[in-house]
């Protein structure tokens, strides 16, 4: 199964949307509770990053027995220095973001944790992809 | 600890879930941080936080948290409630600040997840 979200950067209306479609699909498969936790939590961060950081981005969801990949690609200002974003405590975000609950340095490092694979793809000025692989 | 006498002691008004009231609880996790709410690894436990907009309904959502406490009666949007409601969650709000709900709460029995 593939699905495809568009997320715009700054709605933080719709920031979650995706997540949470994708969250419905993975319960009427039947997929464990534990797992699909792991899924939304690490999607969730990552497309509010997408919202928070760029300035628009698409969630492809590629879903079969094994197993879903994420990939999360933005058109933004890209990450300078991936090692500190992945440091916990680390953000570059802004007030908006902060007053939204978020922009703590959190969101990497929850979605690390949570994924079985995942890799950060950057280029300064031009965006940034996310792929994220969790096995069911 | 039941939602109904969870209500009763933080002064709390049900803004949507009432047939809720019923359930019980066990745990509580206080944050107005979102990240930090969604590295809890358990699932059936309240939501206390002064944190009212879509992003903390959200979080809620996906963290599978089924109670969600507002404090200082921050206002609840309909848009907020429609997730809320699409997601069989019950919603309260107290006029107690988040220290003064936490406290009860505790005291009250309501365990702590870390």
């Amino acid at each position: 199964m593939h699905l495809e979200y568009n997320v715009e950067g700054g709605d933080f209306t719709r920031a979650g949307y995706a997540s949470s479609q994708i969250k419905k699909t993975l319960k009427q498969l039947n997929v464990d509770a534990t797992v699909i936790k792991r899924v939304v939590v690490a999607l969730y961060e990552a497309e509010v990053n997408i919202v928070a950081h760029a300035y628009r981005g698409v969630i492809y969801a590629d879903i079969n027995g094994a197993g879903i990949q994420l990939r999360l690609a933005d058109e933004g200002p890209g990450i300078a220095d991936v090692d500190m974003a992945m440091k916990r405590g680390f953000s570059t975000a802004s007030r908006e973001v902060r007053e939204m609950g978020f922009g703590a340095g959190m969101g990497l490092p929850n979605i690390s944790e949570n994924a079985d694979n995942f890799s950060i793809d950057t280029i300064v000025g031009k965006g940034t992809t996310l792929n994220i692989e969790i096995k069911f | 600890m039941k939602i109904q006498d969870l209500c009763s002691l933080v002064g709390g008004t049900v803004v949507c879930g009432e047939s809720r009231l019923d359930d019980n609880v066990e745990y509580a996790f206080a944050s107005d941080l979102m990240s930090d709410v969604l590295t809890v690894k358990i699932q059936n436990f309240i939501l206390i936080t002064g944190l009212a907009n879509i992003q903390s309904i959200r979080t809620a959502e996906m963290s599978d948290v089924p109670f969600m406490l507002l404090c200082r009666n921050k206002e609840v949007t309909q848009e907020m409630i429609n997730i809320a409601k699409e997601n069989h969650m019950l919603l309260v709000r107290s006029p107690y600040s988040m220290f003064r709900c936490s406290g009860i709460l505790y005291s009250a029995g309501l365990k702590p997840v870390y």
